[in-house]
């Protein structure tokens, strides 16, 4: 056994290559910040998810891929928050939005689809972390199943919004066709999986992508979001196509 | 993006409850004048009946066990599991799985906190206290931290003093089975009295080191001690 190296800066490196190092240095100071935010807008996607529209004055800007804390404080200052994903792209608005499923009995979900309305308050944190971000850097192969598709889809909007031309793939899995949230914002980017109909998420939907010929320069930085099953049946997918452990990126619910 | 804490008035307050024992109600009482409360807003837990098992922020999660690795679950086959100990020790040396199964049996009865705000009560784990491990390395006098890390090459840094003195253990069990590979099987460390991404899965080793060095999530934007009673979840907590 050997003694395992140091990098050029004397820090330690595991003797097994890196995972996935983050993307981009995290913003401390945001991180720790509660900040007040206004509901301006509550729009339903689903019959179980609904985007809200939260204007947050001194949000200080987001990556793709980013999340937040949320938290709710009752009359007694008993509090309870939950992460969410950011579902719009940074845009400078001082507005962003949060696309939540109704989890059932879920005290801050429950509360967010049953009784908040335009013009109630929450407060936030963040944006937090930056190990699933996507700065619209490299190419991007986005798998996601259910909610799981909100992060990815501020990585979608981000790449119009910027004019980016740089290849970004998006395959959405969903039940049905009315489980689909963004149903109508999808383009030529992007392949809807419908699992009821046509079963899971399979090896001949990501064989064009993955092959010699639809791998673009550098390889795709994959990204996948969802349920534990869904991230571990996709990772598998993914790296028995040949893309590389170090470049999937991994969030699941929870 | 600028990086400078700002401290105005909602910003600096933070409520009694995320800090205090959940009966600090005079504390509370405070919060209606300093931030407005989500109207309509009464929470499922009152803070009379909130278990004092869980820590500020976190809730129960009951029969679920989230996974929130952040890399691909690695096939990894117990004959091929190792774990090393080196750095500022006085006997680096690995063990084999049969290997470690041969040191004296613990086990970890108690509860896990993840980040991610969920609380898992009263769960077991079964393995070997690293200090097991630790006594047979030697640690050298110099030595103050550890950094974790795991066959996925995933890191995370503690205090040498976080895992000693019965606070840490490698472990391959979940209560009466070998742990999943999706919780880190074939073994994984834990540290329960942290918040648990500092309880690498899929351990590989640990290096010991005179000085704290960031691990993978401390590098991106957590805690470098996450001690969940006094809530560390990300740096400047």
């Amino acid at each position: 056994m050997t003694e395992t190296p140091y990098d050029d800066e004397g820090a330690f490196v595991p003797p097994t290559r890196f995972a996935v190092p983050g993307r981009i240095a995290v913003n401390n100071g945001a991180a720790a910040l509660w900040q007040r935010a206004l509901i301006t807008e509550i729009r339903r996607e689903t019959p179980a998810a609904s985007t809200f529209r939260l204007k947050v004055p001194d949000w200080q800007g987001h990556l793709p891929g980013q999340h937040l804390m949320l938290r709710l404080t009752a009359a007694d200052g008993y509090v309870a928050q939950r992460h969410y994903s950011i579902a719009s792209a940074p845009d400078g608005s001082g507005e962003i939005e949060l696309t939540l499923d109704h989890v059932p009995g879920g005290e801050v979900s429950g509360h967010l689809h049953t009784v908040a309305r335009v013009g109630d308050t929450v407060e936030v944190r963040g944006p937090l972390s930056g190990f699933f971000a996507w700065p619209g850097d490299r190419p991007a192969l986005l798998l996601g199943a259910g909610s799981g598709v909100v992060p990815l889809m501020s990585m979608v909007r981000h790449r119009r919004l910027a004019g980016l031309g740089l290849p970004l793939r998006l395959i959405v899995s969903a039940r049905t066709p009315e489980d689909l949230i963004y149903a109508d914002e999808y383009g030529e980017e992007t392949t809807v999986v419908l699992t009821r109909s046509e079963g899971r998420l399979n090896a001949g939907h990501l064989a064009s992508f993955l092959g010699d010929e639809g791998r673009p320069d550098g390889g795709w930085e994959a990204y996948i979001c969802g349920s534990n099953g869904f991230a571990e049946h996709a990772s598998r997918l993914l790296v028995e196509a040949g893309q590389p452990v170090d470049r999937i990126r991994i969030e699941r619910f929870g | 993006m600028t990086s400078e804490p700002r401290t105005t008035p909602e910003a600096a307050f933070e409520p009694a409850e995320a800090h205090e024992p959940a009966e600090a109600y005079e504390a509370s009482f405070e919060l209606a004048e300093a931030f407005e409360p989500t109207r309509g807003f009464t929470g499922r837990a009152r803070a009379a009946d909130r278990d004092p098992r869980l820590p500020p922020g976190q809730y129960d999660a009951r029969d679920g066990w989230p996974v929130l690795s952040a890399e691909v679950t690695p096939r990894l086959a117990a004959a091929d599991w190792t774990f090393r100990v080196d750095g500022l020790v006085a006997a680096p040396r690995t063990w084999s799985w049969d290997e470690a199964h041969g040191l004296p049996s613990s086990e970890y009865r108690g509860d896990i906190h993840c980040v991610t705000s969920w609380s898992k009560f009263g769960v077991r784990f079964g393995g070997v206290s690293l200090d097991t491990f630790l006594a047979a390395a030697r640690p050298l006098p110099g030595a103050t931290h550890v950094v974790a890390y795991s066959h996925t090459g995933y890191t995370a840094n503690l205090p040498l003093s976080d895992v000693t003195g019965g606070k840490a253990w490698i472990v391959w069990e979940y209560e009466d089975g070998p742990l999943p590979a999706e919780h880190g099987g074939p073994a994984r460390l834990i540290v329960p009295h942290r918040y648990f991404w500092k309880s690498p899965k899929w351990v590989a080793g640990l290096r010991l080191l005179d000085r704290d060095e960031p691990g993978f999530w401390e590098r991106n934007g957590y805690h470098h001690r996450g001690d969940p009673w006094a809530e560390e979840r990300y740096a400047g907590d």
